[in-house]
């Protein structure tokens, strides 16, 4: 049986200690397999997808601000409470506790998040056109293109750094002796770029509050 | 849930491979500030010249990446065909909500070239990255 080490605390720590559960080999083959995508949650993607398309088409005017507000409310919402609040949880847990939450957590993360990011980025650039910000001689304009660069770093974090790292880990999980050495390490990545994204999505909220408000 | 632990003697097992990921990153990174400069001229023409250089710096390291990952030797290829198909539809699905946001803005000839190429890297680099970064670390055997 390996022994491995509490890596919060640093100290060897039996297997059966940290996860609570029979040890041997048929463990590995009682694991519930982890659905990378929830399949389940298609219809709902679909629908949002459905939703903009027509908001954009027909110019909908209630439909992109919906679309905009609620995208990126959730977004906002749950990228500060996973990079402030999950992600310093996260990292105090050990492997075995981060990668048990992590199996339950990261499947939804796949699909809410891009389903957000589509919304609120689409309709954006619908409602900031209606709304006159993009014209040069708005006095909007120049917050407009600070918002962009804020998002643009985000989407390049989340998209080379965060969202491979996610399913590099429910990848790692669904095989019969997951390596929690490696998962570990991904999830440090997650975390750290889930922080990196809280932190920028404060930068996110002054700007659109700044630009409701003039 | 059973996971190996961080003793010592646990090795990763991790390969060197070539900078695939670094590569595909890179290509996104700068479709997407070709990506801003032409939606900071929206609704006016924007000037081409920049963002062309940037798509084809874009290119040039999308093309790069893929040849690297292409010559390498033992690789978990099943893995990362299915990782990333199901990338490519996800994103070929966001690249083209784009796509229409801009063609319903009336962006029209070159500019909409530009644009459509951008969407294209975006819509490859993304799985490229997520279904390299997967692969990598799975046995190929």
């Amino acid at each position: 049986m390996t022994i491995p080490r509490n890596e919060i605390k640093g100290r060897a720590v039996s297997e059966d200690t940290m996860l609570g559960a029979p040890s041997g080999s048929t463990r590995a083959h009682q694991r519930e397999k982890i659905q990378v995508v929830p399949l389940a949650g298609l219809p709902v993607v679909a629908f949002a997808v459905v939703f903009v398309a027509l908001s954009i088409g027909f110019n909908w005017r209630w439909g992109l601000m919906f679309n905009h507000v609620v995208g990126g409310g959730l977004w906002t919402g749950i990228d500060l409470f996973v990079g402030m609040v999950i992600g310093p949880i996260l990292g105090k847990l050990s492997i075995p506790a981060r990668a048990e939450f992590a199996a339950r957590f990261m499947p939804k993360m796949v699909i809410i998040m891009p389903t957000v990011v589509m919304m609120t980025l689409a309709t954006g650039f619908q409602v900031a056109r209606q709304a006159g910000n993009l014209a040069a001689s708005s006095p909007n304009h120049v917050w407009l293109i600070v918002s962009f660069c804020v998002v643009g770093v985000m989407a390049a974090v989340a998209l080379s750094v965060l969202e491979p790292a996610n399913i590099a880990v429910l990848y790692e999980m669904n095989k019969p002796v997951p390596n929690g050495e490696r998962i570990g390490r991904l999830m440090k990545r997650f975390i750290y770029t889930a922080g990196l994204t809280g932190v920028m999505q404060i930068a996110t909220l002054i700007i659109m509050t700044r630009l409701g408000s003039r | 849930m059973s996971v190996t632990g961080s003793h010592p003697s646990v090795s990763t097992g991790d390969r060197p491979v070539p900078p695939v990921g670094w590569l595909s990153s890179g290509a996104l990174g700068l479709v997407i500030v070709g990506g801003i400069i032409l939606a900071s001229y929206a609704p006016r023409a924007a000037p081409l010249g920049l963002a062309t250089g940037i798509l084809v710096a874009a290119v040039v390291l999308l093309v790069v990446g893929a040849g690297m990952l292409v010559r390498i030797k033992e690789f978990a290829w099943a893995t990362f065909v299915v990782v990333f198909k199901w990338a490519l539809l996800a994103y070929v699905i966001v690249a083209g909500m784009i796509e229409f946001a801009f063609v319903h803005d009336h962006t029209r000839g070159p500019s909409l070239v530009v644009v459509s190429l951008m969407l294209l890297v975006f819509a490859l680099s993304v799985p490229l990255t997520i279904a390299f970064t997967t692969a990598r670390f799975v046995d190929p055997s």
